[in-house]
Order: C-alpha cells, then structure tokens, then sequence
C-alpha cells in the first residue's frame, strides 16, 4: 500500500494529481503500474493542449497490451515529463515521484477537491 | 491472448497451485486459468525479477520453465496410422522415423488451417499429438471423424506438459537425463525425469533450443521443483511465451493462422511433404498447389514499426500510395529487438523485404518496413 499523502488526490482511473497553486501535477498510481506490468512506450499530450476531464490524453503501452491516461481534471497542458518516454520505466519503478506525466493548469483549481483523497482511493482499491 | 467472454468456470492446469505459491497472476486463457508473469521470491527472485520482460530476457539468456498444459495431447494408434493422418495434413508423416517429431497442419477442402500441431513418432503405428488448447476440441472431433475406425485416438487429459527453453535448457536437462538431452532437434524420447517416466522432445515455441516434456500430472508439481531447483531456470509465463514466438517469427493460432488463411499465404508451405506434392492428396491440397503456381494473393510478412510504439493484432495496414495493404495478425513489443515487432498479412506487390507501409495506430500513421523472419535468430540445435 502506498504512503499516506494527504496533500495528494486519486481517480478511479488510477491517476494521482497534486496541487500547486493552479498547477496540478499528474500520474498513474503504484497499484496502476503494477497492474501494467513493464511499460516499453509512453505518449504524452501535446504542450498547450486543452483537455476536459476524463479525457484521454497519453497511452501507456507495456509488453501486451496499451491503455489510455486520462486527463483527471479540466485543464491545460503546460508541461510534460519527456524523461519517462525515453525510459517507460522509471514509471515502474518510481510511479508516484520522478515517474510523472504531466502537468496541467487547471481551468478551475477547486475542482481538486472532488477528487479522491487517499482514504478513499484505498477504499476503492479494496473493491477491486 | 483471447480472454473468456461467458462465465462457465476455468479449467486448471495440474500446476495450478504451484504457480500460485511462485507469485503468478493468473488469467482467463483458452478456458484455462494460466500464468501470464510471476512476481518471483526468495531464490527465484534473485536470478529472475519477474514480470514479462525479465522472464522474456530470462529465457534468451538463461532458462524459462513454461507450463503449456493446457494444450492437448493424444496417441493415435492402429495398422497404418501415419497413412492415415496423411488423409488430413500436407506433412509427410509416413516418413517420420520412430524417436522424430515434425510440426503439420490439420487443413480443410478450402485450404486453411484448421490448426497447427506437433507429431512425433513413438513406435509402431503409434503418433504422439500435441494440438493447441483453444482448438482440441475442434481437433479431436475432426480426426475422430477423418480417421478409420481401426484408428484409437487417445487423449492424455492424466498428462501434463512442461516447457524448459533458451541456452541452459541443455545443460539443465543432461543433470537428469543425459539421453534426452542427447537428442537432436525434434527428436523425442520416452526417458525418465526425476522419477517420473517422460516423453520429452527437443522442441519449443521461444526460438530458443529446449526440450517439451509430457510428463503424468500427478508429478509434475515434483518435477517443476526439481528444474526450477537448477540455478539457471525460472518459472515464465505466457505473456513472454507470447513475445518470444512473436521475434522468432512463429504463428500464434488464431491470430496469425486460422481456417481463412492457408499455409502458403501464411509462408508455411515447407510443411508441405515433398512427396505430398507429387499427388496433392490431402485437404485443400489443389487449392495450396494453385496459390503457389500462381501466387497467392497475399502473404504473411514481418513487420518493423518506425519509433516505438507497438501496432497491436488488428492495426490496418496502408500501402504508401494510400491504397489499403493489409492487417497486423501479432504486434507488441520485442524485448530482445528492444523495440515494437510484429507481424501480419499484406498484398502480394507489398510483400517484399523492405518495402515501405504505413500502419494506423490510434488514427495515427506509423511508418513500417517489411522485414525477414524471425526477428531474433533461431538457435535450435541441428
């Protein structure tokens, strides 16, 4: 189970995001990759790209299979993290840290808070 | 890898307990729950990290131990019985020596393939059957009815079916058989392993030298033990069984061979007995014999993607000039190429090393070059 951080939110997609100041910071959680298995390729949203919530917006591709990375709040793209599409797998090995995707400017940071917090999130991981 | 869309329960395999201990994660495969990568520990863990592309790597550099007992395996016996078979596949099974195994097709009137399968002679009118799991069913049924009835099939439902591949397989196997590790490729032998009497052939689904070993269900737990005891092997599961026979080139039923596609589409056609193209005797046979005399209208051919994105099984392939070409039947990511392989059908006019194609993957054009087979070289033992 990952380390209680209060200051970090989930989806039920299994994405992470953090806030600062109107910067959220975006990626997939250590239960997400360890589902994945091995990840060998990474595409990421384009700089500048204006997503809607729940929208997909990178692909993440381990040895069998390919899934999408959704947008887990209204924002847009301001930056994103090119280190894990030259080597997939720090993702792996550090999901919740130098492993990051993206991060958006988000349309309206209040919307944070509709996120799950970490008590919540593991809540719904023992419903899976 | 197809999953289970109904909810009729999985069937096991005899190591199904024993993958579980080993850290597996099981999935829904051809009805069976199997192991598609393990988390490894202890011993295990400190040759082999687990999960697809170490147990892959593992297998290229060490030794893999793949449970394949889900497919199926039978004896088929009485007077004739190899002339017999000859009425269903293109192969030449009249000519298998006793101790040798060849790989053949069962075919039907229209020339494709109904399956691909391994026979081996174990004496006298006596064939050993290995068939894939999601068709024995279909397999058995069609022999029953395309066999005399002075033909027994038997199927062996008390036998499991282990798979010990890459470089150290040999070196692994002379530790308990000197025999079977003596054999030469696609020799079979009934040897004993551990205790348990064997039927082992130097054969595999990886590229990689290694043996197949049907060994009586109710020992093989003791026998996984005993190799996975050996420093040089781990447990692999079918997610790098799927990518090692992907960079050797070899078909995966279903995906890149099935009852539309024939063996000279599908560049199959040296399975096709020398002698059996001088009558074309067998089912499909006039339909094979017209495709080659004439070209079929497709081929199946590697394919290298530019970049590194992997096209998965179904991408659409389009010819440079905008035409449609064909489609992906086995695409992923080759973790000895260290990059996305794959392979699938194209035109004929496009068919050629080296040509250009362009693959649509997630609506995108992904550049893509035709290239040889397999993508990683065979190193079977001749």
């Amino acid at each position: 189970m990952a380390k209680k951080d209060s200051d970090k939110r989930y989806t039920k997609d299994h994405e992470w995001v953090v806030l600062d100041g109107d910067i959220a910071t975006v990626g997939i959680t250590d239960h997400a990759q360890d589902q994945l298995g091995d990840l060998v390729h990474i595409e990421l949203p384009e700089l500048e790209r204006a997503v809607s919530e729940a929208e997909a917006c990178a692909v993440v591709e381990s040895v069998k299979a390919a899934s999408d990375v959704y947008a887990p709040l209204a924002g847009k793209v301001v930056e994103i993290n090119e280190t894990i599409t030259e080597d997939p797998s720090i993702v792996n090995s550090d999901p919740e840290g130098e492993g990051w995707f993206f991060r958006l400017e988000l349309d309206d940071p209040d919307t944070f808070e509709t996120l799950l917090d970490q008590d919540a999130y593991d809540e719904f991981l023992e419903t899976l | 890898m197809t999953s289970q869309d109904d909810h009729t329960p999985l069937l096991i395999t005899p190591l199904d307990q024993w993958h579980r201990r080993h850290g597996a994660r099981m999935v829904p495969f051809a009805g069976y729950a199997m192991p598609v990568q393990y988390d490894l520990t202890g011993d295990l863990a400190a040759r082999c990290r687990g999960g697809v592309l170490a147990e892959h790597l593992h297998t290229r550099t060490q030794a893999g131990l793949f449970d394949v007992s889900h497919m199926g395996q039978a004896f088929l016996s009485g007077p004739g019985v190899a002339a017999a078979l000859e009425k269903l596949v293109p192969g030449d099974i009249v000519g298998l020596k006793p101790g040798r195994q060849r790989y053949t097709l069962l075919t039907n009137e229209a020339g494709g393939i109904i399956d691909d399968l391994m026979v081996a002679c174990v004496g006298e009118d006596r064939l050993f059957l290995v068939v894939n799991a999601s068709r024995k069913d279909v397999d058995f049924v069609h022999l029953a009815a395309g066999l005399p009835d002075s033909i027994v099939l038997t199927r062996l439902e008390d036998r499991a079916l282990l798979a010990l591949q890459g470089p150290a397989a040999v070196a692994v196997m002379g530790r308990l058989s000197p025999e079977a590790a003596a054999l030469p490729f696609m020799g079979v032998a009934s040897v004993s392993l551990g205790g348990a009497e064997c039927l082992v052939s130097r054969s595999g689904y990886t590229g990689e030298d290694g043996f197949e070993i049907s060994v009586p269900a109710d020992q093989v737990e003791a026998l996984a033990d005993l190799l996975t005891g050996f420093p040089e092997v781990v447990p692999v599961g079918l997610g790098a069984r799927d990518s090692l026979r992907l960079e050797a080139g070899l078909c995966l039923y279903g995906n890149d061979i099935d009852e539309l596609t024939s063996p000279i589409e599908a560049g199959l056609t040296w399975v096709i007995g020398k002698r059996r193209k001088m009558d074309w005797d067998f089912p499909g046979g006039l339909v094979m014999r017209d495709q080659l005399d004439n070209g079929a209208p497709r081929r199946r051919v590697g394919i290298r993607p530019d970049g590194r994105a992997p096209a998965r099984g179904q991408t659409t392939i389009m010819a440079e000039d905008g035409t449609e070409a064909g489609i992906v039947t086995s695409g992923g990511f080759g973790p000895s190429v260290n990059g996305p392989v794959g392979m699938g059908y194209v035109r004929r006019d496009l068919s050629a090393d080296g040509t250009k194609l362009i693959l649509i993957v997630r609506g995108k054009a992904v550049p893509a070059t035709v290239v040889p087979l397999p993508f990683t070289p065979h190193r079977y033992i001749r």
